[in-house]
């Protein structure tokens, strides 16, 4: 009988289902994967090294660009380390816009999610669908922030501003004719609130829709079905958390566990798969996003009727408004040793962590009573989970490697920092 | 401190005793200090005991307190900070372990206890240079393939040393010495402990 040896197998870098730069060294035993050793780090920007030589706000916008497909929840984790640092209080107004947007987040990731997970497994169509409807969610970044993306919303004492009469339109171009700008605009005429409420109402249909496609489809349940099986036990032993988590059945959630801002007050289910595999994996997610909708649903009718101040009065957090900065001296002052030398925080160390859309994401934060973090830890769950790879993977086919890294939900900012 | 921490630093007092270096209680956090011969030993038991059970290793991150507030930094230089949590108990803690020397850091490996701390230990190790013995794939993570020294340490420049570019006429990428200048936009400023205190407004 002849020697027949295993091969190893270079993926990516540059490889479209990699997600952005995973390279990944396969060893292979015929179309069994027996090894995989994920090489990361391509897009190490040393985030954490930068915080240190930038002022404590300064580093809000950083916390964006780590996981770039779910922006705000990051900055939310970074702003509650220096508020607990600090001790200061966020006003309740705030902290609704804050959990508002964290599952408009958690509805923009989970829906990329969706859509770059069935192209990886064949389903082209998911991303067409899963784009149309985060259009309509980065309009609302775009409308409190001006940017679509890195938003850099909230501020350590509340968010940046209050939430916008009016959203940003389409204007009529050579693509667009004036008809279907009428159209698009109509849902645009009123605030930002109205919006999303209408948004709110349309959602549920469509992820019933998203769920046609894909829940009882053949190929969809032959790629996903016991595949990457992990046990709870193992789960845990790996580190996951989020939906990953979940997926093995531990009722494990943040946003009841250990509620921070006004979690506690909103209503809302945690869902639990059964046999902890990408299909499992695959009806939690979808199922958050039927409760993030839940969410967002009960912050629109709260922040409707409750106006109130979004940002802490403490001038020596949070600088001044404009108008009074102009005719005050005190004010004047508040705002100059902010711009230029920032917000000090007091010795110590915090770890703060939320329920970020991929699982527990946290901030250690070590202050030696300067004007910039002394050391500033960003606990990212896509590395944890990317750290599981050889497992997922040991005994599938490769075929599968590609399911495995659009279940883990990988997105390369978080994981390289 | 809340009835939760308070069960839990009872707990600890229990279980690990004079093991225990210091503990400090503060922000709702505990953090305990373990010195390295006991390290081992210690997290096994707050991994299996049941009234701890930290089921899950969240973090592992490595510090360099060289250069720490405005004075000179008398203590030892790097520490591994873990973050442990109960799934079961739902509280948390945080352990430092302070390396023993600082010219070779080196601290065990808690994979044997958690296998979630590998790549944790490996940046740790990537970052900072502390070794981690009985760790089974020690390698470089982060950093590029061939990347010399320890970037996060303190007295690593933020610019590095080298630069990458593309040299025309050797039609291939090639290092060089760092061409940039050094700039720093707002100094860094440590206050006495009652500057800016928010709570005076």
């Amino acid at each position: 009988m002849s020697d027949i040896q295993n091969y190893t197998l270079n993926f990516g870098p540059q490889h479209p289902a990699a997600h952005g730069v995973l390279r990944m060294v396969l060893e292979l035993d015929g179309e069994v994967v027996m090894r995989a050793d994920p090489h990361i780090g391509m897009l190490h920007r040393a985030t954490e090294k930068l915080a240190e030589t930038k002022t404590w706000v300064q580093s809000v916008p950083y916390m964006d660009r780590l996981d770039y497909m779910s922006m705000m929840s990051s900055e939310h984790a970074y702003c509650l380390a220096i508020e607990k640092l600090l001790g200061i209080d966020v006003p309740i107004r705030a902290q609704y816009i804050r959990v508002m947007f964290d599952e408009i987040t958690r509805v923009l990731n989970h829906l990329l999610w969706i859509g770059a997970h069935g192209i990886d497994v064949g389903a082209m169509t998911m991303m067409l669908y899963a784009m149309r409807e985060r259009e309509d969610l980065v309009d609302c970044y775009e409308a409190v922030s001006g940017s679509r993306w890195h938003a850099a919303y909230y501020r350590p004492g509340g968010v940046y501003r209050d939430l916008p009469d009016s959203m940003p339109k389409y204007k009529a171009s050579k693509w667009k004719s004036a008809a279907q700008v009428n159209k698009l605009n109509e849902v645009r005429s009123g605030t930002l609130l109205d919006f999303l409420d209408d948004f709110v109402a349309r959602f549920p249909k469509i992820v019933d829709e998203y769920e046609t496609l894909l829940t009882d489809n053949r190929i969809w349940k032959q790629r996903l079905v016991n595949v990457g099986i992990v046990t709870p036990e193992r789960a845990m032993q790996l580190g996951f958390t989020g939906p990953m988590l979940r997926g093995s059945g531990i009722a494990w959630d943040l946003r009841k566990k250990q509620p921070y801002a006004v979690y506690d007050r909103v209503d809302f289910d945690i869902p639990v798969g059964v046999t902890g595999d990408c299909y499992d994996r695959y009806l939690v997610r979808v199922e958050e996003m039927r409760q993030a909708n839940r969410i967002i649903k009960q912050c629109i009718d709260w922040l409707r009727v409750n106006p109130g101040p979004v940002i802490t009065n403490n001038h020596k957090v949070a600088a001044p408004p404009r108008a009074s900065m102009k005719s005050n001296m005190e004010e004047l002052i508040h705002h100059f040793k902010l711009c230029t030398e920032g917000i000090h925080v007091p010795e110590g160390q915090v770890y703060s962590a939320i329920e970020h859309p991929k699982g527990e994401f946290g901030i250690y934060a070590v202050s030696d009573g300067a004007n910039k973090p002394y050391r500033l830890k960003i606990r990212s769950p896509g590395y944890v989970h990317l750290s599981a790879m050889n497992e997922l993977t040991h005994g599938h086919m490769i075929a599968d490697v590609v399911t495995m890294i659009g279940t883990i939900d990988i997105v390369f900012g978080e994981i390289d920092r | 401190m809340s009835a939760k921490l308070e069960v839990l630093s009872q707990n600890l007092q229990k279980h690990l005793g004079d093991r225990i270096g210091s503990l400090q209680v503060a922000l709702d956090e505990i953090t305990v200090d373990i010195d390295v011969a006991d390290y081992l030993g210690v997290m096994t038991i707050l991994r299996d005991e049941p009234e701890l059970r930290f089921e899950e290793l969240i973090d592992l991150c490595g510090v360099d307190y060289s250069a720490y507030g405005n004075s000179e930094w008398f203590g030892k230089r790097f520490a591994a900070v873990s973050h442990l949590i109960s799934i079961t108990n739902n509280w948390r803690l945080r352990v430092r372990c302070f390396a023993a020397e600082d010219d070779f850091p080196s601290i065990p490996s808690l994979v044997p206890i958690w296998n979630s701390v590998n790549w944790f230990e490996r940046e740790a190790f990537d970052l900072y240079g502390i070794v981690f013995p009985g760790h089974p794939d020690l390698r470089r993570i982060l950093t590029d393939y061939g990347f010399i020294g320890y970037p996060f340490r303190k007295d690593f420049p933020i610019y590095g040393y080298v630069e990458m570019r593309y040299d025309p006429d050797q039609q291939r990428v090639i290092y060089q010495p760092v061409t940039i200048e050094p700039r720093e936009v707002t100094p860094r400023i440590v206050r006495e402990a009652s500057y800016g205190d928010v709570g005076n407004v």
